[in-house]
């Protein structure tokens, strides 16, 4: 089983409906945030392009978070879903460093905090809650072994991308282009 | 960054990083609920509520942790509204029930108006105080002579309290400042308006022309899902915007066009559609009236005629004009919802109902869909007494095609100098923050210095609070009962609002205040139920549910009687129009002296150095109302300017600097705001978010960040047809270094 998300940014509108619901599912304080949404445009006016992503942690198949943390906080949990046991981080924010995409923060209680792509709630046959609140529905998710699944599905009819592959890290966060 | 490229990171860690008239709606009156009761499950954890962050009225759940604390508000999926996703506003609702900032205790005013010098009353004297004051109006003025002004819920309340007053001067400045000549224009035309929720068909559209009409940063939310819904199916989206708004992004073709030109391309369109025989030729014979007046009115208004006006290549208006015919009857040429821009909005949004009867997308699946409500029976009440005199008797044989309220002629006639036909000498203004939402501040400022009486009754302090009289704290939607959610959609549907906790503080429900009041005036027999559930349950169980039933389901959804979602082919329609028709050429606006057919008239330009200021919406905010949400500010707690990279090198600016803006009238923004450089914005042109630089101290999170649009919106251009006040017509120019900080007033 290999979890994972894939992203539409052709209908994403970067209205951060995600970060609301996952700072309230959560429980994420207000001043942080799990995901977020990036903008990029290019060109010269007139002539526009514009990508909206609503980005997170990649939970990467070779994640340097993993690989770095000293007392195996950061470890990876069932279909390859990288997670952090608070209790067992120091806080010494090592893995924060070796992201490459910034997906990780220093929880005020003391523990460094990210994505888990809400875990206990696919483990009751829920979406996560960005995914399950977009109001684009933009945000497609499930396993990547099961080729039925929606997230298996929309890769193979869709283009797609990840981002920094030159980082090695194999991300499971696609973003439909 | 550089000019060509520019990359926001939104949000980072850490940093904060009505009534229906007419016979066109069908009442339902025979039900069959979907589900029978008793199968149901009641789930102690939620209660089901909908939403007031906004007008869509979403329906969805409140979750309380095991703390009893609530936890989140998750869309209900039976909801036509939301289809089970909230917007960010209605998930981070929460914010506006936690806010420590909130009206705590009622309050009367005891030093000098707009110095905020209260002391804390309790109900009862405060309401005594409202209630002596209405009576003395009353008796020296007459009781038209007290206005309302309200937005949302309380609006259900404090309508029939006025009413059994004796006043009709009711008003929401939803109308004057916002979708009346929207509505005004399609009632004109179709007989009929296009309501809230709109009633646009865009998850099957082919083709969705947007006009300044920004899907996706207004975020209303079925709109939202089903402009999602039409790019997954391959619809082609049509863009007119000054600004490469989020929509711009998702269209086949944007048009970047000159500000106040819009009439001009329509008209061109018009010219396209006719003269090319685009148009759809059966249902413009069956249902129109007046197309040969119109065919050779815009007999010269070609695409190069509007190149010249709108700066858009003749090309794209003939490849665009194209695109929607191939669509049709599947387009949408969208109405708009905030339209009061030029002045000229009622015959601009004409242009457009009659650009959607030429493609015949009226009635049609793609186009507008033909909608439903229930209509619940209201339980017996006196009769209302009727008043001597309405809001027209203020300033006799203006804004003659006007269908609802002008809350600008109230407040003009709240000034003796204006001679009104008769005074407003008392506010009642529910939910609706006017110094904010009305143009030209000083003359709502001059307004309320000349009366007897101004009272706020709201959640949160807010610019007009702190001019009131007597301040009430009414407690969120999360703590209260409100009326049966019964707008019009697809199916007839009814949603629930009911209170997830206890009020916090002081606060009280819209109806509870309304019958207090009532009783201090002798009208209690207008309210005869201590508690709003109990009307409730005795209207659900008119139409066989139940305030039980309801609790359990939140929202309850009927079939419609008959197939009738569009008009059958060939379908005899009777327009609620003077003729029955749809009409093109209106002899109704010729009769009240206004242009029968739209004209374009050109409009002041920005002189040098000036830029034209326009202003939007963010999606995680509605208006002002949630610029002190934590949850909402979190992600975006100032606005910005945006400005096109080649002024910035004239004006040598940079990105994040702050600056103030200046308008025409001297009027300089009294906080500063960031710069944004951006090619998404034309160069005589610049843009920002309505709703921030609130200048109330006592919402401590927004106070003083970001600009207020309003306050530069010192001149309204205001339509002759219906008193809307055109808010574009202001112009701005830059100022980096403010000599002294004025005292905020």
């Amino acid at each position: 089983m290999r979890y994972a998300m894939a992203v539409d940014t052709k209908k994403c509108v970067g209205c951060s409906d995600c970060v609301v619901a996952c700072q309230t599912e959560n429980k994420v304080p207000v001043g942080y945030c799990r995901d977020w949404i990036v903008e990029v445009t290019d060109g010269t006016y007139p002539q526009l392009e514009m990508e909206i992503r609503s980005e997170r942690c990649n939970h990467c198949e070779n994640a340097p978070c993993v690989r770095c943390c000293p007392t195996g906080a950061s470890h990876f949990a069932e279909g390859g879903i990288v997670l952090v046991t608070p209790n067992q981080c120091i806080g010494c924010g090592a893995c924060i460093a070796s992201c490459p995409y910034d997906a990780r923060f220093p929880h005020p209680d003391g523990h460094v905090d990210k994505c888990t792509f809400c875990i206990h709630r696919i483990k009751n046959g829920l979406k996560p809650a960005c995914a399950a609140v977009c109001p684009t529905k933009c945000i497609y998710f499930g396993d990547l072994d099961d080729p039925n699944s929606e997230v298996s599905v929309i890769l193979k009819k869709r283009k797609s991308k990840t981002l920094i592959p030159e980082a090695g890290t194999v991300p499971h966060l696609y973003f439909l282009i | 960054m550089t000019n060509r490229r520019d990359f926001i990171r939104i949000t980072a860690y850490g940093a904060g990083a009505f009534a229906m008239s007419g016979g066109f709606l069908q009442a339902v009156k025979a039900f069959s609920s979907p589900e029978k009761s008793g199968a149901l499950k009641v789930d102690l954890t939620r209660t089901p509520t909908y939403c007031e962050i906004c007008f869509w009225k979403c329906a969805g759940w409140v979750y309380k942790s095991e703390d009893g604390k609530i936890w989140k508000i998750i869309g209900n999926d039976e909801d036509q509204h939301c289809n089970g996703r909230f917007c960010p506003r209605g998930t981070g609702g929460i914010g506006m029930y936690a806010d420590e900032d909130r009206l705590k205790t009622p309050l009367i005013r005891t030093g000098e108006r707009g110095k905020q010098v209260f002391r804390e009353a309790g109900w009862d004297e405060a309401l005594e105080y409202i209630a002596s004051r209405m009576k003395t109006i009353k008796a020296n003025h007459g009781a038209e002579s007290l206005a309302l002004f309200t937005h949302g819920s309380g609006s259900s309340y404090f309508t029939p309290l006025l009413k059994a007053f004796g006043s009709e001067n009711i008003a929401e400045p939803s109308y004057a400042q916002c979708r009346g000549p929207r509505d005004d224009a399609f009632l004109w035309t179709f007989g009929e308006e296009v309501y809230s929720p709109e009633i646009t068909d865009i998850r099957d559209t082919k083709c969705l022309v947007l006009i300044g009409s920004h899907i996706g940063e207004n975020m209303h939310n079925g709109q939202v899902q089903e402009m999602s819904d039409a790019i997954d199916k391959g619809a082609t989206i049509i863009t007119v915007d000054p600004r490469f708004s989020t929509a711009a992004g998702k269209s086949k073709y944007w048009l970047p066009i000159k500000p106040s030109t819009d009439i001009a391309l329509l008209l061109s369109w018009i010219h396209e559609i006719i003269y090319n025989e685009y148009y759809d030729k059966k249902y413009v014979e069956r249902y129109c009236l007046g197309f040969e007046q119109l065919r050779e009115h815009v007999k010269t208004f070609t695409p190069e005629w509007a190149y010249g006006i709108t700066t858009l290549a003749p090309d794209l208006i003939r490849k665009t004009a194209r695109e929607m015919a191939d669509a049709s009857p599947a387009v949408i040429v969208h109405p708009g919802r905030h339209v009061t821009w030029y002045g000229d909005d009622t015959q601009r949004t004409r242009a457009i109902a009659i650009l959607n009867a030429l493609l015949g997308s009226w009635g049609r699946r793609g186009g507008f869909y033909r909608p439903v409500r229930i209509t619940l029976p209201s339980h017996p009440m006196p009769e209302f007494p009727v008043p001597g005199k309405t809001w027209t008797d203020l300033f006799p044989g203006q804004y003659g095609a006007a269908t609802g309220v002008v809350s600008n002629a109230m407040i003009d006639a709240s000034i003796p100098g204006n001679n009104p036909g008769y005074p407003i000498k008392g506010w009642i203004v529910n939910g609706t923050n006017l110094i904010n939402t009305i143009p030209n501040q000083a003359n709502t400022l001059n307004a309320i210095q000349n009366l007897d009486l101004l009272v706020a009754i709201d959640t949160m302090p807010a610019e007009i609070t702190g001019w009131a009289d007597v301040v009430l704290p009414e407690c969120t939607y999360l703590e209260r009962y409100d009326t049966l959610r019964t707008g019009p959609h697809r199916k007839p549907a009814i949603a629930l609002r009911m209170p997830a906790t206890e009020p916090l503080y002081d606060s009280k429900p819209g109806y509870w205040i309304a019958r207090e009041l009532s009783k201090k005036l002798g009208l209690e027999n207008y309210f005869p139920y201590e508690k709003q559930e109990e009307i409730l349950d005795w209207q659900l169980k008119q139409i066989g549910s139940s305030l039980d039933e309801m609790k359990k389901t939140g929202v309850k959804t009927f079939e419609r009687e008959a197939d009738d979602l569009y008009y059958a082919p060939d379908e005899e329609v009777a327009f609620a129009t003077d003729s029955g028709k749809i009409e093109l050429y209106s002899a109704a606006f010729e009769g009240l002296g206004f242009d029968p057919l739209p004209k374009y008239t050109p409009h002041e330009e920005p002189p040098d150095g000036f830029y034209r200021l326009i202003y939007g919406r963010a999606p995680m905010h509605t208006f002002g109302r949630t610029a002190n949400n934590a949850y909402l500010t979190d992600l975006m707690d100032e606005n910005t300017v945006w400005i096109n990279p080649k002024i910035a090198k004239i004006w040598d600016l940079a990105n994040d600097q702050y600056i103030w803006l200046q308008n025409q009238d001297g009027v300089t923004s009294e906080f500063p705001i960031k710069v944004r450089i951006t090619e998404r914005i034309r160069w005589d042109s610049v843009y920002m978010v309505h709703g921030f630089g609130h200048a109330q101290k006592q919402m401590k999170r927004c106070y003083g960040r970001g600009a207020s649009d309003t306050q530069l919106i010192t001149r309204a251009l205001v339509d002759p047809l219906m008193g809307g006040t055109g808010m574009r017509g202001n112009f701005v120019t830059i100022v980096t270094e403010k000599a002294e900080k004025e005292v905020a007033s």
